[in-house]
C-alpha cells in the first residue's frame, strides 16, 4: 500500500465519520457530497477510475439535488405547519 | 427502553459483533492479494479479440451486455415511477402556476459570479460528457457516467437561478423521449446481434483497429444509447423533484 492509498484510505474514515457527527440534514448534504469525493479519490487511487467517475457523478452531484429538493420541501412544510399552529392559538 | 438497557445490550452485542469482525478479518487475504482467473481472463478478452481498450466498458457493454440491459430497465422504470408518482401532484396546480409570473421563482436571486460561473460550466460539462460516451470503450468512462455528466450541464442553469430557462431547454417531453429512445435503441441493438449473429447482444459490426473511435464493434453505439437513457431519467428526475419544489410550493406560500 503506498503513502497516498493510505493517506486516501484515512481521508474517507474521517469523511464518513463526519457525516454521521453532523446533526443539520442541510450540512450533512454537502457533507455527503465530500465524502463522495473522497470515495471516488479512493477508487482513483485503488486504479478503478471507471468507478472514480461513477462515484463522483452520483454522490457528489446527482444525490444531493435530490436530497437538497426534499430538505427545501420539508424545511417549507413544517414552517407552514407551524405558522399555522400560531394562528389558530 | 431505557438508556440503560439499551446500553446493557450494546454491551452484550458490541463486543460480539467485534469478535465476529475480528475473526472475519483475520482469514482477508492480504492487501493486493490477486488471484482471480476470471479478471485475467476478461484482461486478455477485451483489448485482444473484442479491441476494447477499457476494459470496464468492454465487460458492460460485451462480455456482460445482457445485464446492462436488466440495469438499464431498472433506471427506466424507477425513473417512470418517480415521473408518475409526482406528475399528479404538479397537474393539479397548473392553473396557479401558469396565473402567476413565469419571470421570477424561488431560486432567482443567483449573485453574478454564480451565473457566471454557471456560464462556464455548461460547455464544460456538455463537452466533457459528449467525449465520455463517444470514448467509453477507449477511456474510462462509458455511457452511465457520461449520462449524468452530460445530465449535469443543463442543470447548471439551475445554479445560474434560471429553473425556468431549464424547462425550456429540456422539456420533460423531449427528457422522456431521450429516456425512452436510449433504453430502445439499446434494445434494438440487442435485436440486431440476434438477427445478423444469432445471440441475442452478441456483437455483428466490425471490430475495427484498438484504439480508433470507431472501434470495438457495437461498444460506441450501445454507449451512446445508455448514454442517452441516463440523461433523460437523470434530467427528469430532478426536473420532478425540483418541480414539486419550486413551482408548487409558489402556491403554498
Amino acid at each position: 500500500m503506498t503513502v497516498l492509498q493510505a493517506a486516501v484510505l484515512i481521508l474517507v474514515v474521517v469523511a464518513g465519520t463526519a457525516i454521521v457527527l453532523v446533526p443539520d440534514p442541510l450540512r450533512q448534504t454537502l457533507v455527503l457530497a465530500i465524502f463522495g469525493f473522497a470515495l471516488a479519490l479512493l477508487f482513483f487511487v485503488f486504479q478503478a477510475p471507471d468507478v472514480a467517475l461513477s462515484e463522483i457523478v452520483v454522490s457528489a452531484v446527482g444525490l444531493p439535488v435530490i436530497i437538497l429538493a426534499a430538505l427545501r420541501k420539508i424545511s417549507e412544510q413544517t414552517a407552514r405547519r407551524e405558522s399555522d399552529e400560531e394562528g389558530s392559538e | 427502553m431505557s438508556r440503560r438497557v439499551r446500553l446493557a445490550l450494546f454491551a452484550c452485542a458490541g463486543p460480539g459483533l467485534l469478535a465476529v469482525l475480528l475473526l472475519g478479518l483475520h482469514g482477508l487475504p492480504a492487501f493486493g492479494d490477486f488471484h482471480g482467473v476470471y479478471g485475467l481472463l476478461v484482461d486478455r478478452i477485451e483489448p485482444h479479440v473484442r479491441h476494447a481498450t477499457d476494459i470496464v466498458t468492454g465487460l458492460n457493454f460485451d462480455l456482460r451486455a445482457f445485464d446492462t440491459l436488466g440495469e438499464e430497465f431498472i433506471l427506466f422504470a424507477s425513473v417512470s415511477g418517480v415521473a408518475l408518482l409526482l406528475r399528479h401532484l404538479r397537474d393539479e396546480d397548473d392553473e396557479i402556476e401558469r396565473s402567476r409570473s413565469l419571470a421570477e421563482h424561488r431560486f432567482a436571486g443567483a449573485s453574478d459570479s454564480l451565473r457566471l460561473m454557471s456560464l462556464i460550466l455548461i460547455p464544460l460539462l456538455v463537452s466533457l460528457g459528449v467525449y465520455l460516451v463517444l470514448h467509453g470503450a477507449l477511456t474510462p468512462g462509458g455511457g452511465f457516467q457520461a449520462g449524468v455528466v452530460l445530465a449535469a450541464g443543463p442543470l447548471a442553469i439551475l445554479l445560474a437561478g434560471r429553473y425556468l430557462a431549464l424547462k425550456r431547454v429540456a422539456p420533460e417531453w423531449a427528457l422522456e423521449a431521450v429516456d425512452s429512445a436510449g433504453a430502445a435503441a439499446y434494445t434494438l441493438i440487442g435485436l440486431g446481434g440476434l438477427i445478423f449473429a444469432g445471440v441475442y447482444l452478441k456483437n455483428f459490426l466490425p471490430l475495427g483497429t484498438s484504439g480508433h473511435l470507431l472501434s470495438a464493434g457495437m461498444m460506441p453505439l450501445n454507449s451512446i444509447a445508455v448514454g442517452l437513457e441516463v440523461t433523460g431519467a437523470f434530467l427528469l428526475t430532478w426536473t420532478e423533484f425540483l418541480d414539486q419544489d419550486v413551482i408548487v410550493a409558489r402556491e403554498e406560500l
